[in-house]
Formats: C-alpha cells, sequence, structure tokens
C-alpha cells in the first residue's frame, strides 16, 4: 500500500493547497470541454435532447470507480483510507430533491457555475450569489433544522454491503447500468435533436 | 467616393471576419468523461479525497459571517464547523483552493476554444432579467439543498457516486427526479 499518498505522510497540508489548485485545474478545464459552462446544455438534460450531463458524469464515475477498484486489488491504493461521508438517508433525500429542483431553475450546480462564470456567463455569477445566500439561510436556521440534518444517519456505507453482494460484483452492475443508460441516451438525443441546443451551432 | 466607403466598409467586414473567433464545438462526452475521472481518480490517490465545489462556498460564508459577527459563528454548529478553532483562515481550505483551480482551468478551457463570451446562458421566450432572477433563485435552492445533502453534485454525485457511497447513490438519484419533476414548469426558461 502506498496511496493515498497524503495519508501516508508524502507531503505536507501546505503542499496539499497546491495540488487542490492543480487538480482543481484539471477539474475545470474537464467541465468546460464537455460543455458543463453552458446552463443551456445542462437544463436540456432535463428535456431529454442533449444527455452530456448523464453521459459525462456515469463515464467519469465508472473511471474512476474502475480504477479505485483494481488499484486497490493490486495493493496499490488502501480504499479504506479515502475519505467519505457518512450516509444520512433522509436529510440527503431531500437534499437531492431540493438542489435538482435549484438545477433546473437556476440551470447550473455549484461546480459548473464557477465553469460558466469563468468563461463570461453572467447568470453563472448570479447563480453563484444565489447559491452563497442559500447557504447563508442554511447556516442561520442550522439550529432549527440540526436534528433533522443528524437524522437516519448509518454511518459509512456502501452499496455492497446495502445490497449484501460483493464488491467487484457492485462495481460490474455498475458499469452494465451505465452502459444501458448511454444507449438510452444516444436513442434520446436522436428522438429529441430538433430541441438540442448544441445542434443550434 | 461610394467606391473609397465601399472599400473602407469591405475592410472593415474583413476585419471582423479575422479577429471573431468561432466557438469550437464541445469536446466528445465519453472522452471527457474518461478524463475527469481520472482526475478525479488522481484526486482519490494523491490525496485520499475527492472533489467538491459547495463546500467552498461555506467556507466564504462561514469567514464572512465569522468577520462580521464572530459571536454569533461561534455560537452556531454549521459556521464552526468551517471556521475551526479560529486560529486558523477558513479560507486558508483544501476546497477553497481546488474551486480557484477550476475557476481557472475552465478559463484556460474555454480560451482555447474561443468560448469565452460575455453572455446570458438562456432559451430564446425568456427575458434576461427574468433569467438573471431564476439563475439567483435556483443558486439559492441548490446551496440550501447541497448544505442538507452534505454535498453537491461534485462532492455527492460525482465523487461519492464513485466510491458506490450508499447515501451518494440516494442524493444522485433524487437530484434527477427534482430536475425531471420540475422540468415542465421552467420549460419557457429553456425551450
Amino acid at each position: 500500500m502506498n496511496a493515498p499518498f497524503y495519508k501516508f505522510g508524502y507531503f505536507n497540508s501546505d503542499i496539499s493547497l497546491v495540488i487542490a489548485f492543480l487538480i482543481g485545474v484539471g477539474f475545470g478545464f474537464a467541465l468546460e470541454r464537455g460543455g458543463f459552462g453552458s446552463a443551456r446544455i445542462l437544463a436540456a438534460q432535463f428535456y431529454l435532447s442533449n444527455m452530456r450531463v448523464l453521459k459525462v458524469m456515469f463515464t467519469a464515475i465508472i473511471t474512476a470507480m474502475l480504477g479505485v477498484y483494481y488499484l486497490g486489488v493490486i495493493g496499490f491504493l488502501d480504499v479504506k483510507l479515502i475519505y467519505m461521508t457518512e450516509t444520512y438517508v433522509l436529510p440527503q433525500a431531500v437534499g437531492g430533491l431540493i438542489l435538482g429542483i435549484g438545477f433546473i431553475i437556476g440551470g447550473y450546480c455549484p461546480g459548473t457555475s464557477v465553469v460558466s462564470f469563468a468563461t463570461g456567463a453572467i447568470d453563472g455569477f448570479m447563480f453563484i450569489i444565489g447559491a452563497l445566500f442559500g447557504i447563508f439561510v442554511f447556516g442561520e436556521i442550522y439550529p432549527l433544522i440540526s436534528n433533522f440534518y443528524t437524522s437516519t444517519n448509518l454511518g459509512v456505507v456502501r452499496l455492497p454491503e446495502v445490497l449484501h453482494i460483493s464488491y467487484g460484483l457492485t462495481v460490474f452492475l455498475v458499469v452494465i447500468m451505465a452502459i444501458g443508460a448511454f444507449a438510452l441516451a444516444e436513442w434520446s438525443e436522436k428522438k429529441f435533436a430538433f430541441r438540442n441546443p448544441e445542434n443550434e451551432r | 467616393m461610394t467606391t473609397l466607403t465601399k472599400k473602407i466598409s469591405e475592410l472593415f467586414t474583413k476585419d471582423i471576419e479575422i479577429v471573431e473567433v468561432k466557438a469550437k464545438p464541445y469536446s466528445n462526452p465519453y472522452l471527457t468523461g474518461i478524463g475527469l475521472g481520472l482526475v478525479l481518480l488522481l484526486s482519490f490517490v494523491i490525496m485520499g479525497r475527492g472533489l467538491g465545489a459547495s463546500g467552498a462556498m461555506s467556507s466564504l460564508i462561514a469567514y464572512g459571517v465569522q468577520t462580521v459577527a464572530p459571536e454569533h459563528a461561534q455560537s452556531n454548529d454549521f459556521y464552526k464547523e468551517y471556521i475551526g478553532d479560529g486560529t486558523t483562515n477558513p479560507l486558508k481550505d483544501w476546497l477553497v483552493f481546488e474551486v480557484l483551480g477550476v475557476l481557472v482551468g475552465g478559463f484556460i478551457s474555454g480560451t482555447l476554444a474561443g468560448r469565452i463570451k460575455i453572455r446570458v446562458e438562456k432559451g430564446p421566450n425568456i427575458e434576461k432579467s427574468k433569467r438573471l432572477f431564476f439563475a439567483f433563485a435556483g443558486g439559492a435552492l441548490m446551496g440550501f439543498g447541497a448544505k442538507l445533502a452534505r454535498g453537491c453534485t461534485s462532492g455527492q454525485a460525482l465523487t461519492g457516486g464513485a466510491l458506490l457511497n450508499f447515501g451518494s447513490w440516494i442524493f444522485m438519484i433524487m437530484v434527477f427526479a427534482g430536475g425531471y419533476a420540475f422540468a415542465y414548469f421552467m420549460r419557457r426558461q429553456w425551450l
């Protein structure tokens, strides 16, 4: 086991901030390449005419998932040392729902709004201001909702443990599911091509 | 005289043609996804953590509240999580530096592809001012929801998705559910 490098003390926290910046550059670059600086393209995901959100996200998820899995199998990466948030079923479900509604109203998510702002989208800037306001509201009413926020806690729990199947089989099933989703995405993009904002270019 | 003005205007239109950079089409989504996945994997291998975005915004808010009303910030468990014991600046944070990188990376990619443009992203059937209001309102819902869910599309869906985190998959399904359920009401903004 050699990785994660930071957890094995290969460098200090100041260096980690430099790495944070560089990883961020790669993240922002990839998001912009994928068309995620455009709210119209992001929103089109929900009108089935442009499925870039699903395609990029699920390709990224299976790439990283396979990488983590195989690097773990060969003993290079200690998967248990990777930080994972604990599961809180209800707050995460409700939070996800609110976030999804915010997505179709605002046209971005926090990461993509930063990219859109970087490429000159004024609505992206407004979205960031809105997100900061939403976080401020959350912070101010936190004492009132902290009971709900900490409810239905299951601790750190992964899909294989919930489904009672092996890690490897879960990885395999996610890949199969993603390939099925890609096939559906290609089909719906053809069907709704007439309202795909990317075709206007 | 008319030929002269014609020539001058021709000169200008030619200049405009040269100056105007045509925006390149976006990259193949599957290749982009592999690239994004490798960035995420690199973060797991080097740092032992994934990507994020809303966390950096929380640090910014916590820093602001701490500056304006330090006692109020200290009495609130949510802000305290970002402020810590008060000895280090909340902005000296991993996610804050990562998001600064996102800003730069997005700008580099946009510049290389000729996609930097002051604009408002919207469908053809809505006024700019309304669109900007919706951007703010959607952002506010997003900020609130992301805090409730302990992360956004980056920290939960992408990072937690790849780690097969149960809560992240619940979150991801609900994000898509919320988006699709509400898309009908927002069609004037986008279609």
